[in-house]
């Protein structure tokens, strides 16, 4: 099924969820907890091709074309839990979504619940890089 | 305490509360409310208010080039300059001031010595002797130098506990050794390598040493001539002086022996287009305008350092190591990496389940500043099977205070991701 909501509307849905915790401390609690609900990505899917290698952790990225819906399937992993969190928010605001509205997503709902500077490249946490496979992925679809 | 006497004269006993008060940077909170503790230094080391304010005054009274105006401010800052330069020979007691390069910083004075030093020295078919626990910027010239030469790189490997295997450096050395590059201390590790062992067995068999002195320069007095390195480099910004600016000092057969490493102003003695020939020492090196305030501020934190009774800092910097393993260890899950018996300010731990970069980003929220990753020594990491350590490093001015932060911080790790 392709989305019907859009990756603004979920956005907006995460940026929600953060605003009911307070402080740093059960955000990151929070994420930690959706990176450990995102499904495993299988180990033969952990190839180079979708290995996105960073400074500080490393993260695979897969991206298949649903071609019937015109939607972009992703999936993801990490080595950091912090990291493989902040995945997770990325994932669900593109999954599934039109190939074009995913090379057109900004991420900059990350700044509202203060996790922006994990984007930053001097974290070097594989995120940035990560972003930029899959919208060049979905550029190329 | 609060201080009673100044710890920059030369017989006060060391007060670490009065040495905090000289580095305002430590006194801030970060996140609202979390006080900073600085756990970082090996990475770079915080600056005392003599060392900001001598910049400041620098570019609001003395600003000019160096070494070729006839003009008032012209020769002040040349002054100011030169006067650094004999401050940094009697930081590293070289012989002459003109044995005293500015460079950029350790990186640079490694890429100088391979550029000139390495291309003299290293022919095909040599051997360039390294170890296994080298900082990229110790290997990756080398390299360079080793392809466009025909060399090769042969590592001296380290122990589990983190030390040298001189046991095997004699055999190491052999007729095809054409120079050894070897840390003085290990920025993953804190070992403390012995050095004049290392040169004087590199000696018997006539092999020079270059000494990357980037971790030592800022923990223990260091002697150029007794340790009898052929050339010593470090940075300004660990031993608590400006950014960008460095120092390589050179025995004076090799400094003269060598090309000059870039071409252009203040190192020329004669220029025509048939050709041009160069000034002496240290201007040979030192092409263009140099980094002057940056090297006169440098000449201020060497001067800060050496005011300070080393005796006193070196057994409060062991204290502090001492006090920050056994309460690291102390923490569930926590192995330290790199246990040798001679060790200097620097503290790599992995937790057995938690990846460095979880730990890393809660002890920052906790105003907790370490570093975590592979702290370029990417071979060292894989020597030991780590994707990389936490590192805890110190400074004179760390406290048990910062280390208990510190400790507090992973138990909170401990708690998020255990």
């Amino acid at each position: 099924m392709p989305a019907t909501d859009t990756v603004t509307d979920r956005a907006q849905q995460i940026v929600d969820e953060f605003s009911l915790f307070d402080d740093w401390m059960s955000r990151y609690e929070y994420l930690i907890e959706l990176g450990d609900d995102i499904p495993l990505l299988e180990e033969e899917k952990k190839t180079d091709e979708n290995y996105v290698h960073g400074c500080q952790s490393d993260v695979w990225i897969e991206t298949e074309l649903d071609e019937d819906d015109r939607a972009l399937c992703v999936q993801g992993d990490s080595n950091a839990k912090i990291t493989k969190g902040l995945a997770a928010l990325i994932i669900r605001v593109i999954n599934e979504q039109p190939p074009e509205a995913v090379a057109n997503a900004d991420f900059d709902f990350l700044d509202d619940i203060g996790l922006h500077e994990h984007l930053s490249s001097q974290r070097n946490n594989g995120l940035k890089a990560m972003i930029e496979t899959v919208q060049e992925r979905a550029r190329q679809t | 305490m609060p201080a009673t006497t100044h710890p920059t004269s030369q017989t006060a006993s060391f007060d670490v509360e009065a040495l905090r008060a000289d580095f305002p940077a430590l006194e801030q909170d970060v996140y609202d409310d979390t006080p900073l503790a600085y756990l970082d230094n090996a990475a770079t080391s915080q600056k005392p208010t003599s060392v900001i304010e001598r910049l400041d005054d620098f570019y609001r009274e003395e600003n000019s080039n160096v070494h070729r105006g006839v003009h008032r401010l012209s020769q002040d800052a040349t002054e100011s300059y030169e006067s650094a330069r004999k401050s940094l020979a009697r930081f590293l007691n070289a012989p002459d001031p003109d044995q005293i390069i500015f460079t950029r910083g350790t990186t640079e004075g490694l890429n100088l010595v391979s550029s000139t030093f390495g291309r003299m020295v290293v022919e095909e078919g040599d051997e360039i002797l390294l170890t296994e626990m080298e900082h990229h910027s110790n290997i990756v010239p080398w390299q360079m130098l080793a392809e466009r030469a025909g060399a090769s790189i042969e590592v001296l490997p380290v122990t589990d506990r983190g030390e040298l295997r001189m046991d095997l450096l004699p055999e190491m050395l052999t007729a095809d050794t054409a120079l050894m590059a070897i840390s003085h201390v290990s920025n993953t590790l804190g070992t403390i390598n012995p050095m004049a062992d290392v040169i004087d067995v590199a000696h018997a068999e006539e092999v020079p040493v270059v000494v990357d002195g980037a971790q030592s320069a800022p923990h223990m007095p260091v002697d150029v001539q007794a340790l009898d390195a052929d050339f010593f480099v470090f940075s300004g910004h660990k031993v608590f002086g400006p950014t960008g600016i460095g120092v390589l000092y050179g025995k004076r057969e090799h400094l003269e022996a060598m090309p000059p490493y870039q071409g252009g102003g203040d190192m020329i003695d004669q220029v025509s287009f048939d050709g041009s020939t160069y000034d002496g020492l240290p201007h040979k090196f030192e092409a263009g305008t140099p980094n002057i305030a940056d090297a006169v501020g440098l000449g201020t934190a060497v001067e800060y350092i050496m005011d300070l009774d080393w005796d006193a800092v070196q057994a409060h910097e062991d204290d502090v190591l001492r006090y920050a393993t056994e309460h690291v260890q102390d923490v569930e899950g926590t192995q330290i990496v790199g246990t040798a018996a001679n060790k200097t300010s620097v503290l790599s731990f992995v937790f057995d389940d938690i990846h460095p970069y979880d730990a890393g980003t809660v002890l920052d929220r906790e105003g907790v500043a370490v570093r975590t990753g592979h702290h370029c020594t990417q071979p060292l990491l894989e020597r030991y099977g780590l994707p990389g350590t936490i590192r805890a490093s110190f400074a004179a001015y760390n406290t048990h205070e910062d280390v208990d932060r510190l400790v507090e911080g992973l138990q909170k790790v401990r708690h998020m991701f255990g």
